[in-house]
């Protein structure tokens, strides 16, 4: 929104203050301010001036000869404007002089010199308006600079919006002005308004608010034998300044005095619109806005009608039948306070966001449509003084706020803040913001104005930043916390986490990558792997990133294949979440998982495999102290491999998996390169008790190992064997350890090598031996057999 | 016999000269201390002299030994000695200037500045909670003072489920949850993935990372906010910050504020990142609002509060110059894998 200081000079005396300064204090203590612009000061040598005689260009049609009087003498000027005539008075840049970011020197125009510039409103920055010569009014003298003649000189500054949002009082320059006389201690003068009481004699208008839910209050009033049609230049500047566009002088009203107050008004011709009713309709419609555009209505939208017809969108645009044209010269005047969501979500399902629209959406003060009214009149009789009220003020207000009081004391303010603010301080600031504030001891009852009780202030908390602000937090006296001593443990999941990934990243130096919590179902596509059904998004981004993924596998695998050009060798991994369905209530079950994936041209797939299976071990040992379980399972997703996905026991619990690829998604993945994936659930490998480390005194006598080099069976696997020295004593067989294994003519061999050791003696072959052909002996009936 | 002495004294240290090789020294070695050495043999032929003789003389043909015991020793130290000097000299150089191909791992720099906050917050006593990502309307706006109505909860920022739940729009999702689980005092950071329905360009995503504070005792103020805000940012910037807070407007908080920071490129003088303010616009905080300390079981009476949100993202975007904010969600290795340690 754009402020113009001018304008906020009518409401409070800034005489003698930097004004730069005070909108930078504004910043910290109001809303944010994002520029400043000083407007008018490009000006020079622009001066009221008589044109004396106009002559034709022997060569153009366009451009005249003329002979233009600016006071200190008459200067010969080609000029091109179509509205050039005798005795016109308008501005006028000597040689020298400046206008619109150009210097004006003297010019040979078409075989003429040209001693300065008549100027148009556009080139003197006050409209958009280059249609002509700006013209001036007759009885203005010549030679009088441009800048005394009209207010051309401001400063404005635009404040972010957003930083409005939860200021309904601010969106009118009014509001604004309260902030400086508060930032400056200086007084607030009163709005010059009609007094309407004048009028209680006159017809009312008849005025029907239907959706009383809806509409919280409708004031009206109708004026006739409206003769002027243009509004007053320095009106036009203002508005112009401000950001809004001069159209004729009741719709540029409406709009001063939204600006000017933040209460949005509408003028309807009173010959088309004589009766209001405000409410909803049954059925969609289609109605045309003032903009040109069919909108369709729908049973949510709040309408204003006159005898049944549709004639405005309440609180967001008017309708092009009723709008005020050229000839009119008889208004009713609109100043209604609507409920704000229902603005709000009617301006966002009609794609029509207005000025008017995102002010009622902040919640607006009802208390300001009848002042509203009474400024409204004063400024058009100001202008027009022939016209005439032709009705009563006519209010129906249907939702008064309660109004709120806050109670509170000294030790609440002192204790909230940090710092001493005095007595008299707080009651002066709070005054000066138009609370009314009463002290009763240590005490404090203050009343919120209304323009701050719709739902800005309710709390005692709220008072605090009313009083904060305004006293300065640049000027607030900083302190250290002073809280009892107490050791915080850190969280078992965040260090779990951490650790999990300086393991993967140190020792096995994956990459950690981030993506996204739903399927990307175009990558999915491409590897083959069809989206599982899953908890969806309503309104997706893309229909590809609808459903959450249920599992890291096909993310990382798009990751593997985006990487391919990376390295040869390489791998990716992520701690995100997954969602795995819903449950029996509906919400969703989140995991936080850890994923990772190998990619690799260099080695085989067993050995990505066998590296992500040794990866799990790494984290549970090392982190939990805790040595996983695998096992053949069948396949749950889709892209694992039939024969080789494995599920991660650990403590009994299942708790992710680690696979190959199914052929089909191997082929699509990359011709040459082969991949392993592993997902570990995070939430419960975190929740694992760790195993305490155990202390055992070293062995003081050298073990002896004895290597068994067996020939197994189809099917027999590492596992299968181990019931076979499952009874040894293990104080005796300290490990089982495998030296080597290969298949040889499709029979599958292993070497493993058995390490006794004893804590009392050194042992020999031959004390061993008994045991060893126990297991050679239990190993037999399990498929495997001595090697000769 | 002293002639005899002598001579192979002179022998020997002429053949000693001669011995360029270990081999040559150990048949030296041989052929005068062996069995039936040189020097052996004249030890030997002691016997047939008179004793007065043989003292003299022994020590005579000691004194020879214990010089051809010596010199030989001396001569194969100098060897050897000349052997590793040409070992040395024959060796290959290696190349130390060789470019090394060792493949490293890399951390996401989100989580090398989440590490770097974690640390400084828990050297303050500050616990690091974990909080889900797919939470209830309850947990995201209701619980932390929320309006029913307010945009937020619109379509258009946020990602609704078709459950009802939704994919949470900010870390302060956490804070009831968290307030219910410790009480006060309480002093907690939650760092997360947020969720915003906005079409994405370099320099916004939909996905992006905040890390939230919350500081809870009795007595906490505004004064303590802004000190710790400064000597907060001080570490996480490695550098003496000046904050200033704005008027800012979060539900969450009351007051609420925006706080900028001087310049970290121009220091406060006003360059062109900070659009010759000389601030930047940091981030949100404020003290707890107290329907948000009630709604956690907190007594607002009792105890009050302060709470902050980091834009993790924009942090680490901040600290490395990532200029395209989807490098971060892109899983492209050429932009990830350089962030090789903390």
């Amino acid at each position: 929104m754009l402020i113009s200081m001018n304008w906020i000079r009518d409401f409070v005396d800034l005489s003698g203050l930097e004004l730069e300064p005070l909108i930078r204090r504004f910043t910290l203590s109001t809303a944010e301010v994002e520029d400043i612009f000083h407007m008018g000061t490009d000006l020079k040598d622009v001066v009221s001036a008589r044109i004396l005689s106009v002559a034709p260009h022997p060569d153009s049609k366009k451009l005249h000869l003329l002979r233009v009087d600016a006071g200190d003498r008459v200067y010969d000027v080609v000029c091109g404007a179509p509205n050039v005539r005798e005795g016109l008075l308008v501005p006028f840049v000597k040689e020298g002089g400046r206008v619109a970011g150009q210097d004006i020197a003297c010019a040979a125009i078409a075989g003429y010199e040209s001693h300065g510039m008549c100027c148009s409103e556009h080139e003197l920055g006050i409209s958009a308006d280059h249609s002509g010569l700006m013209e001036l009014d007759p009885q203005t003298p010549v030679g009088v600079d441009l800048t005394e003649l009209y207010p051309i000189r401001d400063i404005v500054f635009e404040v972010d919006n957003k930083s409005l949002t939860n200021r309904p009082d601010l969106w009118g320059h009014y509001g604004i002005a309260r902030e400086f006389a508060a930032l400056t201690g200086r007084p607030l003068k009163p709005l010059e308004t009609v007094a309407l009481s004048a009028f209680d004699a006159l017809e009312p208008i008849d005025i029907q608010v239907l959706d009383r839910d809806l509409c919280f209050r409708y004031s009206g009033i109708k004026v006739r034998n409206i003769t002027k049609k243009v509004s007053p230049v320095e009106m036009r500047i203002r508005l112009f300044y401000c950001g809004s566009r001069a159209i004729n002088l009741l719709a540029d009203l409406t709009n001063y005095l939204m600006l000017e107050m933040g209460q949005p008004m509408h003028a309807f011709d009173s010959a088309k619109v004589d009766r209001i009713e405000v409410r909803r309709f049954d059925t969609p419609f289609s109605f045309q806005t003032l903009d040109g555009q069919e909108r369709s209505i729908d049973p949510n939208t709040l309408m204003i009608c006159s005898g049944g017809q549709p004639v405005a969108v309440a609180g967001i645009m008017g309708g092009l039948a009723s709008e005020i044209e050229d000839d009119t010269d008889s208004l009713l005047l609109e100043s209604a306070n609507f409920d704000a969501v229902s603005v709000r979500r009617s301006a966002v399902r009609l794609g029509l966001r207005t000025d008017a629209s995102m002010r009622y959406e902040k919640t607006l003060d009802p208390e300001m449509t009848v002042p509203a009214i009474g400024r409204f009149l004063k400024l058009l009789l100001d202008i027009d003084p022939d016209a005439q009220v032709v009705s009563r003020l006519t209010d129906v207000y249907v939702k008064h706020y309660p109004t709120v009081t806050l109670q509170f004391d000294k030790a609440y303010v002192d204790r909230y803040t940090g710092i001493q603010i005095s007595d008299g301080e707080i009651l002066t600031t709070l005054g000066a913001l138009g609370f009314a504030a009463a002290q009763d001891g240590s005490g404090f009852t203050v009343t919120v104005p209304s323009w701050r009780a719709t739902k800005d202030v309710t709390i005692k908390a709220d008072i605090i930043e009313e009083i904060t602000r305004i006293y300065g937090y640049d000027n607030f006296q900083i302190s250290t916390t002073v809280s009892p001593l107490a050791p915080r443990k850190k969280s078992v999941e965040n260090k779990t986490e951490n650790f999990a990934k300086d393991i993967l990243v140190q020792r096995y130096r994956l990459h950690e990558i981030h993506s996204y919590i739903w399927a990307d179902a175009k990558k999915s596509r491409e590897l083959g792997i069809p989206v599982e059904d899953n908890v969806r998004l309503v309104s997706p981004q893309s229909p590809d990133n609808e459903v959450l993924r249920t599992n890291m596998g096909p993310t990382l695998l798009g990751v593997l294949q985006e990487n391919r050009s990376f390295a040869a060798d390489f791998g990716v991994f992520e701690v995100g979440r997954v969602c795995r369905g819903k449950r029996p209530d509906g919400s969703a079950i989140e995991r936080k998982v850890l994923g990772a994936a190998l990619f690799s041209r260099v080695r085989g797939e067993r050995e990505l495999y066998y590296a992500l299976l040794e990866t799990v071990l790494t984290l549970g040992l090392e982190i939990k102290g805790l040595e996983p379980s695998f096992a053949n399972i069948p396949p749950a997703h889709s892209f694992q491999h039939p024969r080789n996905t494995a599920q991660i026991t650990f403590a009994g619990q299942p708790m992710g998996w680690v696979c190959t690829l199914h052929p089909a998604v191997a082929a699509r993945l990359d011709r040459r390169g082969v991949a392993a994936v592993l997902e570990l659930d995070l939430d419960a490998f975190s929740a694992l008790e760790p195993q305490e480390l155990r202390y055992r005194e070293p062995s003081r006598f050298p073990g002896i190992d004895i290597d068994l080099s067996l020939s197994l069976a189809e099917g027999v696997t590492f596992g299968s064997l181990q019931p076979a020295w499952a009874q040894v004593d293990p104080a005796l067989l300290s490990e089982v350890t495998l030296v080597d294994t290969f298949s040889l003519g499709g029979q599958r061999s292993m070497t493993l090598r058995f390490g006794f050791s004893s804590r009392e003696k050194t042992l020999s072959k031959e004390e061993v031996q008994p045991v060893v052909d126990g297991i050679v002996a239990q190993l037999a009936p399990l498929g495997a057999k001595l090697r000769a | 016999m002293k002639e005899k002495i002598e001579a192979l004294r002179a022998r020997f240290e002429a053949e000693l000269s001669a011995a360029k090789t270990s081999e040559t020294l150990e048949k030296l070695r041989v052929g005068y201390l062996g069995k039936k050495g040189s020097v052996t043999e004249l030890l030997k032929g002691l016997k047939d002299v008179g004793a007065e003789e043989k003292r003299e003389l022994g020590q005579h043909i000691n004194a020879l030994k214990k010089q051809v015991e010596e010199r030989l020793a001396a001569q194969a130290e100098a060897l050897k000695t000349a052997e590793e000097n040409l070992l040395i000299a024959s060796a290959e150089q290696y190349d130390v200037t060789l470019p090394v191909n060792e493949a490293q791992g890399s951390y996401h720099p989100i989580t090398v500045v989440q590490r770097q906050l974690e640390e400084i917050f828990t050297s303050m006593g500050f616990t690091v909670e974990d909080y889900p990502e797919i939470v209830t309307d309850y947990e995201c706006f209701e619980a932390v003072n929320v309006p029913k109505d307010h945009p937020a909860r619109d379509m258009q920022d946020t990602f609704w489920l078709d459950n009802g739940q939704l994919l949470k729009t900010q870390t302060s999702a956490a804070q009831n949850a968290i307030m219910k689980k410790y009480g006060a005092p309480l002093r907690a950071i939650f760092p997360g993935r947020c969720f915003r329905n906005e079409a994405t360009d370099a320099s916004h995503e939909n996905t992006f990372f905040q890390m939230e504070g919350m500081m809870i005792d009795k007595n906490i103020s505004i004064s303590n906010l802004i000190y710790f805000m400064k000597t907060m940012l001080s570490q996480v910037f490695e550098r003496d910050i000046q904050v200033r807070l704005r008027p800012g407007f979060f539900p969450f908080v009351e007051p609420g504020f925006e706080l900028d920071i001087s310049c970290l490129i121009c220091g406060g003088e006003g360059c062109p990142t900070c659009k010759h303010s000389g601030w930047l616009e940091l981030c949100p905080c404020g003290m707890i609002h107290p329907n948000v300390l009630r709604e956690g079981g907190i007594d607002p009476e009792e105890y009050t509060g302060f709470a902050f949100g980091l834009g993790l993202t924009r942090l680490v975007m901040m600290k490395y110059g990532v200029k395209d904010i989807r490098d971060l969600n892109s899983g492209n290795l050429k932009a990830l894998s350089q962030f090789k340690h903390e």
